[in-house]
């Protein structure tokens, strides 16, 4: 479980939320941890395409990351790979995907960035993760 | 060692499923002998020290021997940074998110105003 994921009901279909994902004017608008602004954000969305984003957090440091589109199924799935260039240590490469679900009220989405940032740990990824260190994660906060 | 490097070590430790499980009594129950620890896993002793060896190389828990006892203990330390580096990612998408669903849902409402 070297990996963060995140699920969100968009009342979008999706196509409306797939393009939103994946096109660099609607990137600029709505990538990056707090209200900075995206400075670059270009992206070749095809298979072995590149994407760079580069944005500034309201603390005025900049972040940039890049990376190469490894699977486009439109409107269900894109995936990427993903490394930090600009800002704070590299902590190696890493995977970035968005799974799509049509539901009633729009789309499912699913986020998972997996931090596969070294052969070592991407052997103990395929291992299986079980969710465990989130769990042991939860016992050593309380 | 760099943060990258220390991360990568604790996470490569957590892949262990008895390790783990160690991690997690030692988390209840606060300090352990060897062999206390050693009841519920069905692997010998010699097993069992050396999952220790590599939970003690990675800063994750400390040995006090103390006569023929030896005492274990959990160090926090290396999990919260690992924790504290996942949550970096999910306050950083968990923003990110909250945009693109506004933005969607705003595309959303003008294709059906548009008859779409």
């Amino acid at each position: 479980m070297t990996s963060v994921t995140l699920v969100r009901r968009i009342k979008a279909r999706p196509s409306i939320v797939f393009e939103a994902l994946i096109r660099a004017e609607d990137i600029a608008q709505w990538w990056g941890p707090d209200a900075g602004p995206v400075l670059i954000s270009q992206v070749d969305a095809r298979i072995g395409g590149r994407f760079k984003i580069r944005f500034r957090l309201l603390d005025g440091s900049e972040h940039e990351s890049t990376g190469i589109f490894l699977e486009i199924d439109a409107p269900h799935r894109v995936r990427m790979s993903w490394r930090w260039t600009v800002g704070g240590a590299d902590p190696g490469e890493s995977e970035l995907s968005f799974a799509l679900r049509a539901i009633p009220e729009g789309t499912e989405l699913t986020l998972t960035h997996a931090l596969l940032h070294d052969e070592k740990s991407k052997i103990s990824h395929e291992g299986g993760w079980s969710g465990a260190l989130d769990k042991l994660v939860a016992m050593l906060e309380r | 060692m760099n943060q990258a490097e220390r991360l990568d070590r604790t996470f490569a430790v957590l892949s262990d499923s008895t390790r783990r499980a160690m991690l997690a009594r030692l988390e209840r129950e606060e300090a352990l002998s060897v062999s206390e620890l050693a009841r519920p896993h069905a692997i010998k002793l010699p097993a069992i020290m050396k999952h220790l060896d590599v939970l003690a190389d990675a800063g994750l828990i400390t040995r006090a021997k103390s006569g023929r006892t030896v005492t274990v203990r959990l160090q926090p330390k290396p999990m919260r940074e690992a924790m504290e580096w996942l949550r970096r990612y999910e306050r950083f998408w968990n923003t990110s998110l909250d945009r693109l669903t506004l933005l969607a849902e705003a595309r959303e409402a003008e294709a059906r105003k548009a008859g779409r």
